[in-house]
């Protein structure tokens, strides 16, 4: 469904994104990873038709997005970074302005179906300027399902939703997914892990790694880091917890919790809980730490360089 | 085409949300009656001293396109910027539109609002037919209508060529009032000066088709194909200022 070889765009002088690979098949959400600037939006804006790359080539829903930009946006469903809307426009006329240029038939009651999907049917007559950012962000979302495109391309689709609503948007996505092609940006491993079937690092406009989001963490996760909390000082719980073959990296942080590491595979929590009670200190809490996507790149663009 | 209407027929209504429209519309229509009570008293005077000739809506169709050199630039001014400006462009242009199409609808648009100006000033030659005997020279009022038509089409689309080239209102609007009084005012300026040239010149003038030949009732072909080129041309610069957007 999306195919893309080679795909290259430079901004005068600057390359936002260098020779890109990738496809997304039929029934697969696909999701995008990168710290910003990576080159994530410009790639889509590649896929929608919104500009054309420098080199390379891409085809969506079958149609080259250079050669055949219109049948693109027609089979594609796009929600921009930004969520561009125009504010002073009714959330049901805004809808319908966008299904009339896409000449739908029955217009009225498609809008209302995705204002349905997205929760907003009772602000079906307000003005877009008056809704909160998490409300445009869904109207955002109705405009890109209005057609039933065959690619939905989502840049940052939960970003300013609330716990609840990035709860129900993902159950829509991962609705939709099952019988269309998704792809969509994010910041958040978390969302990519629970959404996405497979997941494209980038990063400097290039792709560092691809792979289901299992493989990944497992790949990247080479340690575990663990905090713990004692009632006490931490200078001290930290030797303590020295004393524990196996830990590396241990380091006392500003509130007397100490944090350490350890090899993935043998997890030595029990251990240390042990040894931390045998001392006599009262144990707080003793927690895992998910890595954070920012973590993961340092981790991933520091093992590059070793390698190198 | 269908979709140059679906834009249009927005951007139409759009301009009733904005007070900008209301003023402009009372720019067009305030000073339009006041010139057309003077006409009528003045001429009224002077038929009950016997003399004078008989009121026409000429002076009154040339005041509306006058104003035009100024209220056109503030007419097309957010068309394209403003999406530029919002963002909204991105949705535009990945939508299934053709940019010509977008262009087009935004120019018909504006021109749907400047028609409404031009039928609500069709009073003007209707009541004035009460009064003279006898009555309109309908053919001159028509071509008189078309001329402004065409002069408004022109105006229209070199305003929303010019819309598309920036992201800042401002910057179109001024752009544009320069590239209309250039044109209004000043392009056969030098046509006195230098007479073997002051047909070519006399023909860039934007004005001069309109007051000397097809405002008083003489549909030039030159005329014609001038406005119209000037249409094609202002639609061709936002057409291709929204090709140049995509390419950066
Ligand atoms: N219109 C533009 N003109 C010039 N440079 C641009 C433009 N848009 C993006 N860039 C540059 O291209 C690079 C990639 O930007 P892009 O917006 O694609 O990143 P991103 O992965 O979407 O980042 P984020 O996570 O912040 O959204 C950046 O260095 C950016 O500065
Ligand atoms: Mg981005």
């Amino acid at each position: 469904m999306i195919k893309v070889s080679g795909l290259t765009k430079d901004y005068g002088a600057r390359r936002a994104v260098h020779n890109l690979n990738f496809n997304a098949n039929k029934g697969e959400i696909v999701g995008f990873l990168g710290p910003n600037g990576a080159g994530k939006t410009t790639t889509m804006r590649i896929l929608t038709g919104y500009m054309p790359p420098s080199d390379g080539e891409a085809i969506v829903a079958g149609y080259d997005v250079v050669e055949e930009s219109l049948e693109v946006r027609k089979r594609v469903g796009y929600l921009p970074e930004t969520v561009p809307l125009y504010t002073d426009m009714v959330v049901f006329d805004y809808l319908k302005y966008m299904g009339d240029l896409r000449r739908l038939p029955d217009v009225e009651d498609r809008v209302d179906e995705v204002l349905d999907m997205v929760g907003l049917l009772d602000r079906a007559q307000g003005y877009i300027g008056n809704l909160s950012k998490g409300m445009r962000q869904r109207v955002g979302l109705a405009q890109a399902l209005l057609h039933s495109p065959e690619v939905l391309i989502l840049d940052e689709p939960t970003i300013g939703l609330d716990p609840n609503q990035v709860v129900e948007v993902r159950e829509l996505i991962r609705e939709i997914g099952k019988e269309k092609t998704v792809l969509l940006s994010t910041h958040l491993l978390n969302e990519a892990q629970n959404l996405c079937d497979r997941v494209l690092i980038i990063n400097k406009g290039k792709i560092v790694a691809e792979d289901t989001t299992e493989n990944l963490q497992a790949r990247l996760l080479g340690a575990e880091r663990v905090v713990v909390k004692v009632r006490g000082d931490g200078d001290q719980l930290a030797d303590t917890i020295k004393e524990v073959k196996g830990v590396r990296k241990v380091e006392t942080l500003d509130d007397g919790a100490v944090e350490f590491e350890f090899a993935s595979g043998k997890d030595l929590r029990p251990e240390v809980a042990k040894q931390v009670i045998k001392t006599g200190y009262d144990l707080l809490e003793l927690r895992p730490l998910g890595m954070s996507l920012e973590e993961i790149f340092i981790e991933l663009t520091s093992n590059d360089g070793k390698k190198k | 085409m269908n979709n140059i209407w679906t834009i249009a027929k927005r951007e139409y209504d759009n301009y009733f949300n904005s007070p900008l429209a209301y003023v402009v519309m009372l720019a067009i229509l305030l000073p339009l009656g006041i010139y057309f009570t003077l006409i009528l008293l003045f001429s009224s005077q002077n038929a009950l001293m016997g003399g004078g000739t008989a009121p026409d809506t000429l002076q009154i169709n040339w005041l509306f396109i006058f104003l035009m050199v100024f209220l056109a630039p503030a007419i097309t001014m957010r068309l394209i910027s403003d999406e530029a400006r919002m963002g909204t462009l991105e949705l535009m242009l990945t939508a299934p539109v053709k940019d010509f199409e977008f262009v087009a609808g935004k120019w018909l648009g504006a021109m749907m609002f400047v028609l409404t100006a031009a039928l609500v000033t069709l009073i003007f030659p209707i009541v004035l037919n009460n009064f003279v005997s006898p009555g309109l020279d309908w053919k001159t009022v028509i071509s008189s209508y078309i001329g402004l038509i065409l002069v408004a089409s022109a105006m229209l689309a070199l305003g929303v060529g010019i819309s598309a080239i920036f992201s800042n209102q401002f910057a179109a609007f001024f752009v544009t009032l320069g590239l209309f009084f250039f044109l209004w005012f000043f392009v056969n300026m030098p046509a006195g000066l230098i007479p073997e040239s002051s047909d070519l010149l006399n023909y860039l003038s934007m004005s001069y088709h309109f007051s000397q030949n097809i405002n008083r009732g003489s549909m030039t072909l030159a005329g014609i194909t001038y406005y119209l080129s000037l249409t094609a041309l202002g639609l061709f610069i936002g057409t291709t200022a929204i090709e140049i957007r995509r390419w950066r």
